[in-house]
């Protein structure tokens, strides 16, 4: 059964139609390479299952029950974790207390509770450590590579029992080294069962690491097919049209 | 032996030594220990008794507010009102004595105006997005209108029924001989500390200066802990305003003026950083006593007091300076 359903999905802004029509199921443990070009309505698709927009129309079902967002934290309290494009780091502060920023570990009783510094320490340091990132839990976000920096904010995702995450072109702007790194950390999630949608314009990132590729085009889903039955080159003909419909 | 994952996870990069050499409070302790031990020396009447009592009493009226300051900077934003603020909440509690009520009620009647003035001020900035400059710039200008509108821009010095009660609470010393404003500024220092360090609060105050954008996104109140902020503000000011009425035994409307850049000064000499994301409570209080120790020297000196705002200020580049060559050095 798949994790996550989307039927018949639409959403228009006024007379604009950002996304128009679009079914699609994402399964457990998969990693799913959504791309398009810029307007074509990738965003606004993640951002209705993230739960900042409402459908127009059409429905989103998980583990078989209907999906009603009304806002992200919602989306949060049902597994879906989004890992934002610019990470939402504060540089100011630890790695641990950035990976539990907004769900802070306390201790104590009654309203006398104060925040729990070893055991976000410890736990923070054991994600690092599934996610194979060197990444130290005490160390300031400030000081780290784009990679560590990618690792903080994929830790967040697995705090709580995440379902889905989504990433939004988690390679846009880092180095080639730490491009390899994000993809593990990718592929460390995906082991972990979760699925991953990953949002990105680098043909070679996805066909790197995803097993399904969706293309969009104009606010359709022109595409939904596995990695080993595409090419980059039948990719890249359907995002810009060259390619109709497959 | 090659060092495994969990080892690099487990590494601490900084122990409490280093982390206290690269902390500009360190360095302002040591300034304020310098100077005294050179005054101490250099005159007969640093270190004596009376005039030790007088500057750490000084010290606690910057200090108080620039705690509650603290708390603003460190979201990223500023108060320029507190200055005006403390003079409002002195001569509400004074008006309200001086009309013959008891000292609880005048308390609390300085204790409400300081919360509204900084609700006030929250909501505008955090809901309907004004800068903060801006907003406590006016509210500077109405809190002193307000306290001259409040007294008909009188001295008041008579508080009614509890006069003694009040004049003891601000100029007495219930324990050891210490000034009394001296234990509320140790006691509101440790509240503030903790606060900052330990509470959930208190790391979503640090989260908003450092990404405020981030903050939202992953849940953090950030509207609500704005105002918040405003409102401690305001009430460190009220309450230093009750205190030093107490102290004063009188109140003008003059009280405070251009108060809030001694305080702005204290809170950055302690290491805060007005971008945001930087501050102790602490460090508020030790660059109240830097300011304040520099103050008393040159009078002691003999040096005319003119040129204290050269001193203040050049300490004030002098504590930012060290803060850009470290990091000058962690960039290269």
């Amino acid at each position: 059964m798949p994790v996550l359903e989307l039927a018949n999905i639409s959403k228009h802004f006024g007379a604009i139609q950002a996304v128009n029509d679009v079914s699609l199921s994402i399964e457990a443990g998969q990693v799913v390479g959504l791309m398009g070009d810029n307007g074509a309505g990738k965003s606004t698709l993640v951002k209705m299952i993230a739960g900042n927009f409402r459908p127009s129309h059409g429905t989103m079902q998980m583990d078989g029950k209907e999906l009603i967002l009304h806002k992200p934290v919602e989306a949060r309290q049902h597994g879906i974790e989004i890992v934002h494009q610019d990470l939402a780091l504060c540089n100011n502060l630890t790695a641990a207390a950035n990976v539990y920023l907004g769900r802070e570990l306390r201790r104590g009783v009654g309203p006398f509770r104060i925040l729990d510094y070893a055991a976000m320490y410890k736990r923070a340091g054991q994600i690092f450590a599934v996610l194979k990132s060197e990444t130290r839990p005490r160390d300031l976000v400030k000081q780290m590579s784009g990679g560590q920096r990618q690792a903080v904010a994929i830790a967040r995702t697995m705090l709580s029992q995440a379902k889905i995450v989504l990433m939004d072109e988690p390679t846009a702007a880092i180095s080639v080294r730490q491009v390899a790194e994000v993809l593990n950390l990718i592929r460390h999630l995906r082991d972990q069962g979760i699925a991953v949608v990953l949002i990105s314009h680098r043909m070679p990132d996805v066909f790197d690491v995803a097993d399904r590729v969706i293309v969009m085009r104009r606010g359709r889903k022109v595409a939904d097919k596995t990695i080993a039955s595409s090419s980059p080159e039948e990719v890249t003909g359907l995002i810009t049209g060259a390619i109709e419909q497959v | 032996m090659a060092v495994t994952l969990d080892q690099t996870i487990a590494q601490k990069q900084h122990t409490l030594l280093t982390r206290v050499f690269a902390s500009q409070t360190f360095w302002v302790v040591i300034a304020v220990i310098l100077a005294c031990l050179f005054l101490s020396v250099a005159t007969d009447s640093f270190a004596t008794t009376k005039n030790l009592y007088n500057i750490t009493r000084n010290i606690t009226f910057v200090a108080i507010v620039a705690l509650g300051m603290t708390f603003v900077i460190i979201t990223g934003g500023i108060d320029l009102s507190v200055g005006s603020v403390l003079c409002l909440c002195s001569m509400v509690l004074a008006v309200t004595m001086h009309a013959g009520y008891g000292i609880e009620i005048g308390i609390a009647a300085a204790i409400a105006t300081a919360l509204i003035i900084g609700a006030f001020n929250g909501i505008l900035i955090a809901y309907l997005g004004f800068p903060p400059f801006v907003v406590t710039l006016g509210m500077l200008s109405i809190a002193r209108s307000l306290a001259m509108v409040a007294s008909n821009n009188t001295v008041v010095f008579q508080f009614g029924p509890d006069h003694d009660k009040l004049l003891a609470l601000g100029g007495g010393a219930f324990v050891f001989g210490i000034a009394n404003p001296v234990l509320y500024m140790i006691v509101l220092a440790l509240i503030t500390g903790f606060v900052l360090r330990w509470t959930k609060f208190g790391r979503h105050i640090f989260a908003i200066g450092g990404n405020e954008h981030a903050a939202t996104l992953t849940g953090v109140p950030v509207r609500q802990i704005k105002v918040a902020v405003y409102m401690i503000s305001a009430l460190a000011a009220g309450l230093a305003g009750i205190i030093q009425t107490g102290w004063l035994g009188a109140v003008t409307t003059n009280l405070g003026n251009g108060m809030e850049l001694q305080v702005i000064a204290a809170t950055v000499i302690g290491g805060a950083n007005l971008a945001g994301g930087m501050g102790t409570a602490f460090g508020a209080v030790v660059g109240a006593a830097l300011i304040e120790v520099i103050r008393n020297s040159l009078g002691l000196l003999g040096i005319n007091a003119f040129w204290q705002g050269v001193f203040i200020g050049g300490a004030i580049l002098m504590a930012v300076l060290f803060d850009r060559l470290r990091n000058f050095r962690r960039n290269e």
